[in-house]
C-alpha cells in the first residue's frame, strides 16, 4: 500500500506539490492525471525516490520514503518520462546491469530475462545497442528496467510519451499485461490513456489533489448533465430528423436533443441527458427501427469532468 | 560493494565501446611519442636527465589524461538521464563515485603502461635502473588518479559537461601552482601553500628523479580521497533534489 499524508515540495521558494495526501491499495492500476505543471511527474519521482518530499510523510509498502529509502528502492521500478537507458550497452546487457543493481544475482536475472523480453517484445532486438533502436522500443527497454527486479510497485511517467499510434496501442496492452502483477501507477495528461488504463484516478492541478476515484465517480453527480452522441444511418431530410428527435426524446433521462449534423455517412444527434442512459438511448434506436450507427458518450464526458475540475483549480487560484 | 563492481565493469565496458575514450587514449599516446622524439631525446644528455625530461612531460600528460578521462562520468549520466536508474536503486553514492573512479584508474593504467617502451628505450642506451622508472610510474599514476579524482568531483558538481571539464581543468591549473604561486609569498602561508602543490612539489621534487617518499604517496592518496569525499557528499546533496 502506498499511503502519503500532507505531501510537499518546492523547488527553492515555488510550491511545485502539495499538500497532497491520497492513498492506494496494493494491485491498484492509479492514473496521475493533470496539465503540464500540474505536479505529476514530482508526486511520482518522490514515490521512486528520486526526490525528496519538503514536508509531509510518504510510506511506500510500509516503508517510510525519507527513512529509509534503500528499502523502498528496492519494492519500486520506476521509468521516468526519459527513459534512464545507456546507449552504448545492448539491451540484455544493460536490463541485467540494471538486475544486478537492484541485488538481483546472475542466475536470477538469466531466469527472469526470458520472460521480461516476451513481455515487453524486445526479442527480436535483444542483442543490439539500445542506441539504434527506435523510441518505441527504447521506451519498451525503459519499462524493461522498471520491471527485470519484478517489483511490488511501478511507477510510469508518461509511458506513451512520443510514441506513435501503433506504438501506443501496443504500450497500452503492455500496461494491461502489468497490471496483473504489479501496482501500477501512471502519469498522463492524455484522458483517453488514462482512462483505458487505469482502475482510478488521481487527478492533479496545480499541486493539488483536484479529485479521485473512478472516472464514473469523479463524472459527478446523477443530476449533472451529459452528452451522449448518437449517430443512426437516416437521409438528411427534416421529416427523419424530426422523428428521430422524437424517438430521443421520448427516453427516460433525456433532457434536450440538439440540432444533429451529418458525420460517418449519419445523423449525429447530441443528446442531453441528466444520467448514463445509453442503454435506453439504443433500446429506444433499434426499437424503432432505425439503425444505429455509433453510441459516444465516455470520452466527452471524462474530458468534461477533467475541464471541469482543472478549470475549478484555475479559477481557486 | 557488490554495486560497485558492477558500476566499475559497467563503466569499464563503457570506456572500451565509447569512441571518445579511444580518440582519448590515442591523443595521449600520440602527444607522449611527440614530446618524447621533439624533447626528451635531443640533444647531449645524461640518460637520467632524459629520463626526468621524459617523466616531466609524462606527469603533464597523465595530468590531462586524468581529467579527459573523467570530467563526463557524472555529468553524461545526467544529460542522458541514465543517472536517475543509479539514483532509483538501492545504491550508496559512494558506490558510484568509487565504482566509475576505479573504471577510469584500470583504463587510465592501461594507457600509462603502453607508453613504458619510452623509458625502456633510455634504459637500453643509457645508465637508469628499473626502479627509477617504477618510481616515475607510481608517481604518473598518482598524478593522473588526483586529476582524475578532481574531474569526477567536477562532474558530479555540474550537469553540463562542458562546464564540467572547466571547473576541473581550473582546480588543476590552480592545485598545480601553488607552489609558484606560493614562491611570491613570505612565512608560514608560502610553506603551506608550496606543501599543498600538486605537481612541483611531491611531483617533480619526488618521483620524477626517482626519489619515493612515503610523505608524497600519502600527500597524493589524501587528496584522491578528499575530493572522491566531495564527489560522494555533491551526489549525496544532488540525488534529492
Amino acid at each position: 500500500m502506498i499511503r502519503a499524508k500532507d505531501l510537499t515540495k518546492f523547488y527553492g521558494g515555488k510550491r511545485a506539490l502539495g499538500p497532497v495526501s491520497f492513498e492506494i491499495e496494493d494491485g491498484e492500476t492509479v492514473g496521475f492525471l493533470g496539465l503540464n505543471g500540474a505536479g505529476k511527474t514530482t508526486a511520482l519521482r518522490i514515490l521512486a525516490c528520486d526526490l525528496r518530499p519538503s514536508a509531509g510523510t510518504i510510506e511506500v509498502g510500509g516503508v517510510d520514503v525519507v527513512a529509509d529509502p534503500h528499502e523502498v528502492r528496492k519494492k519500486i521500478g520506476f521509468l521516468p518520462e526519459n527513459p534512464p537507458i545507456y546507449a552504448d550497452m545492448r539491451v540484455t546487457d544493460y536490463l541485467t546491469f540494471a538486475g544486478e543493481i537492484r541485488g538481483m544475482t546472475k542466475d536470477a536475472i538469466r531466469k527472469r530475462m526470458s520472460g521480461v523480453l516476451d513481455l515487453t517484445d524486445l526479442h527480436e532486438v535483444s542483442d543490439e545497442p539500445i542506441g539504434t533502436l527506435s523510441h518505441g522500443f527504447r521506451q519498451r527497454v525503459g519499462v524493461a528496467q522498471a520491471v527485470i527486479h519484478d517489483p511490488k510497485f511501478l511507477i510510469l511517467d508518461e509511458p506513451t510519451r512520443g510514441l506513435d499510434p501503433v506504438q501506443i496501442v501496443e504500450m497500452r496492452k503492455l500496461i494491461h499485461d502489468l497490471k496483473e502483477k504489479h501496482t501500477v501507477l501512471i502519469s498522463s495528461h492524455i484522458l483517453t490513456e488514462i482512462s483505458q488504463t487505469c482502475d482510478r484516478l488521481l487527478v492533479l492541478g496545480k499541486g493539488r489533489v483536484l479529485g479521485v476515484g473512478t472516472e464514473g465517480e469523479l463524472a459527478g453527480k446523477e443530476s449533472e448533465i451529459r452528452s451522449v452522441t448518437v449517430t443512426i444511418r437516416a437521409p438528411n431530410g427534416d421529416d427523419a430528423k424530426g422523428q428521430i428527435a422524437k424517438v430521443l426524446k421520448s427516453v427516460d433521462g433525456v433532457k434536450d436533443v440538439a440540432e444533429p449534423y451529418e458525420q460517418g455517412g449519419g445523423l449525429a444527434f447530441t443528446v442531453m441527458t441528466t444520467k448514463d442512459c445509453r442503454a435506453d438511448v439504443s433500446r429506444a434506436v433499434v426499437g424503432a427501427k432505425l439503425d444505429l450507427i455509433k453510441l459516444d458518450h465516455s470520452k466527452s464526458e471524462l474530458e468534461n469532468t477533467f475541464m471541469r475540475l482543472v478549470g475549478g483549480a484555475d479559477g481557486s487560484n | 560493494m557488490a554495486a560497485t563492481s558492477i558500476i566499475y565493469r559497467r563503466e569499464l565496458g563503457a570506456y572500451v565501446r565509447s569512441p571518445f575514450a579511444w580518440v582519448i587514449a590515442a591523443l595521449f599516446l600520440f602527444v607522449n611519442g611527440i614530446l618524447f622524439l621533439a624533447y626528451v631525446l635531443p640533444g647531449q644528455k645524461l640518460s637520467a636527465v632524459v629520463l626526468e625530461l621524459f617523466f616531466q612531460f609524462a606527469g603533464l600528460t597523465s595530468f590531462g589524461l586524468g581529467l579527459l578521462l573523467s570530467f563526463r562520468l557524472i555529468a553524461e549520466e545526467r544529460t542522458t538521464h541514465s543517472m536517475v536508474l543509479l539514483n532509483t536503486s538501492p545504491v550508496r553514492d559512494s558506490e558510484i563515485i568509487v565504482g566509475k573512479f576505479l573504471a577510469a584508474l584500470t583504463f587510465m593504467i592501461i594507457l600509462l603502461a603502453l607508453t613504458i617502451y619510452m623509458p625502456l628505450l633510455i634504459k637500453v642506451r643509457g645508465k637508469i635502473t628499473g626502479s627509477q622508472i617504477l618510481v616515475g610510474y607510481i608517481g604518473m599514476l598518482m598524478v593522473g588518479s588526483a586529476a582524475l579524482s578532481i574531474g569526477l568531483f567536477a562532474s558530479a558538481l555540474v550537469k553540463n559537461q562542458f562546464l564540467a571539464a572547466v571547473i576541473g581543468l581550473v582546480l588543476l591549473v590552480v592545485l598545480g601552482n601553488l607552489f609558484r604561486f606560493a614562491s611570491t609569498l613570505e612565512g608560514n602561508v608560502r610553506t603551506v601553500l608550496g606543501d599543498i602543490d600538486l605537481f612541483w612539489v611531491h611531483y617533480m621534487g619526488g618521483f620524477m628523479r626517482g626519489v619515493l617518499n612515503l610523505k608524497d604517496i600519502i600527500y597524493y592518496l589524501a587528496v584522491i580521497y578528499f575530493f572522491l569525499l566531495l564527489g560522494v557528499k555533491t551526489l549525496e546533496a544532488k540525488r534529492w533534489q
